[in-house]
């Protein structure tokens, strides 16, 4: 029993002393979800946005299919991506496997679904009046789209907390595709799987408390959000 | 309260490119040689040991995936790697025969044993390799075997098919873990069972449990649990993206006077885990 509470107390001495090996891998962490974040936001915005707004043929199919991502395992998506970025796969040229790029990429495969799903549904719910009126002012596709994404954006918030806490908290593909090499590719996750393998409960207790942390600060963003509106 | 709002929306979107803008530098900066290791050289500590000497000595920064031996030579097949340092011989051997490595050279050694719990439910307590295998079997003592083509595995393999001429399979007592040494090792503590590690790891999970470990050593110093490590180059023949020459470096430190000296002198709790051996072949 002892040692989860030697655990709390190693907690607050890693982090308030600046253990190297523990902000190592928080940094890694922060680096690799901004960029996952960064591109699948860029990309999901733009596709959920023309989901939610056109309507098409097999528009409810790709729904569907977009759903069904939302429950994408990591561990496959760390395969799939393994297997892409080794060097006897299609994309091993780029030197990707074993970088926190090549998480990121994975993450962003991850972060997707959630992004264009979201984003589709908010703006689906936007009044069909806001249509019409941008489309009798004359506004271009452009405007219309900036114009959505506005009043979409607490939609849009969500969205990107839902997909930052999932990218956050995953294990599975930092582990597959970053290879949890020391002082480069050891992420927060990857790190506590590692020390609970080794038996070392305190330092993976310390690093879960810091996980804990990120996803408070993630939850309260989004009530604080909520409650403004 | 809209502008608020978006001012939100505006701050989270820039804190968003800041830290991707921050992310961005993250090539290389100096000479980084990729190694795929087992995870008794990582677990132990050793590399944590020996990459800032190296480093200090070449100026090449090391970094390591610490896997089974198995997964180590099938990330040196597939090119994903730059050099190993693998503990298999016979695999080893194979391994340069089929063209995927070059200049192997053996660097140091330990021994493997057999731990167990000190209540030793299957008596094999200083008994030979054979009859405490034989007992172990018999009695469906719990053992923890890695179950993941390590070095450690393949030793453990071969010993079964000689001693009890089949390997346990399915077996209740027999359990594959599919983990790394250490984590077998506090599996097996956790089950109150045996299983079969090499030296320098129990010498760490000894250190981990401050000198008390649940699971002792039961059987040792049979000559055929001598345990080889070796260094080997990934063959650039096949693999034009890897870095030949700074493996060729790291072997060639390795096997040197300083690099045998650091590996001598790497001890925990006052014992030494490994035995250089550069010179012996």
């Amino acid at each position: 029993m002892e040692f989860i509470l030697e655990g709390l107390v190693k907690a607050f001495q890693l982090l308030f002393q600046g253990d190297q090996e523990t902000f190592s891998a928080i940094w890694a962490t922060v680096k690799v979800s901004s960029i996952s974040m960064t591109v699948s936001l860029l990309i999901g915005v733009p596709l959920g946005y023309l989901l939610g707004y056109l309507s098409f043929p097999g528009k409810r199919a790709i729904r569907t299919v977009v759903d069904t991502l939302l429950a994408l395992p990591t561990v496959f998506i760390g395969l799939v991506v393994y297997a892409f970025l080794s060097n006897r796969g299609p994309l091993g040229e780029l030197g990707l496997l074993f970088t926190l790029q090549g998480i990121a990429i994975g993450q962003s495969i991850l972060a997707l679904p959630i992004v264009i799903a979201l984003t589709a549904t908010s703006v689906e719910s936007l009044e069909r009046a806001l249509q019409l009126t941008l489309a009798s002012l004359g506004a271009s596709p452009l405007q219309k789209f900036l114009t959505s994404i506005r009043e979409a954006r607490l939609g849009l918030c969500i969205a990107a907390i839902t997909a930052a806490g999932r990218v956050l908290t995953e294990v599975g593909i930092s582990m597959m595709v970053g290879g949890n090499i020391k002082w480069h590719t050891r992420t927060i996750t990857t790190a506590i799987a590692l020390e609970t393998k080794k038996g070392q409960f305190a330092t993976g207790i310390a690093l879960g408390l810091v996980l804990l942390a990120m996803a408070f600060t993630v939850t309260i963003s989004l009530s604080t959000l909520r409650r403004r509106n | 309260m809209v502008q608020s709002q978006v001012k939100k929306g505006k701050s989270l979107i820039s804190v968003f490119v800041i830290m991707f803008l921050a992310a961005l530098p993250m090539k290389a900066d100096c000479e980084q040689l990729l190694l795929a290791t087992t995870t008794s050289t990582d677990n132990t500590g050793l590399l944590d040991y020996l990459a800032p000497i190296f480093t200090k000595a070449t100026g090449i920064e090391l970094k390591w995936v610490a896997t089974g031996t198995g997964k180590a030579l099938k990330l040196g097949e597939n090119c994903d790697c730059d050099v190993l340092m693998v503990h298999a011989p016979a695999a080893e051997k194979q391994y340069v025969e089929a063209g995927f490595g070059v200049n192997r050279r053996q660097i140091m050694f330990n021994d493997f044993v057999i731990i167990g719990p000190d209540e030793d439910p299957a008596g094999i307590k200083n008994q030979e390799v054979c009859s405490a295998l034989q007992e172990i079997t018999e009695k469906k003592s719990v053992f923890a075997s890695r179950g993941d083509e390590s070095g450690t595995n393949k030793k453990e393999i071969a010993l079964w098919k000689q001693c009890v001429s089949q390997v346990p399979q399915q077996q209740e007592w027999y359990m594959q873990t599919g983990q790394g040494m250490l984590a077998t090792i506090n599996i097996a503590a956790e089950r109150s069972g045996y299983t079969m590690t090499d030296r320098g790891t129990f010498i760490k999970f000894e250190a981990n449990s401050k000198g008390y470990p649940p699971l002792k050593i039961m059987v040792e110093g049979d000559a055929s649990m001598l345990n080889q490590y070796s260094v080997i180059e990934v063959n650039q023949a096949r693999c034009p993206n890897v870095q030949t020459a700074l493996a060729r470096r790291f072997g060639d430190w390795l096997v040197s006077k300083e690099g045998q000296k650091a590996i001598e002198n790497f001890r925990l709790l006052d014992k030494q885990l490994f035995i250089p051996n550069a010179s012996a072949e």
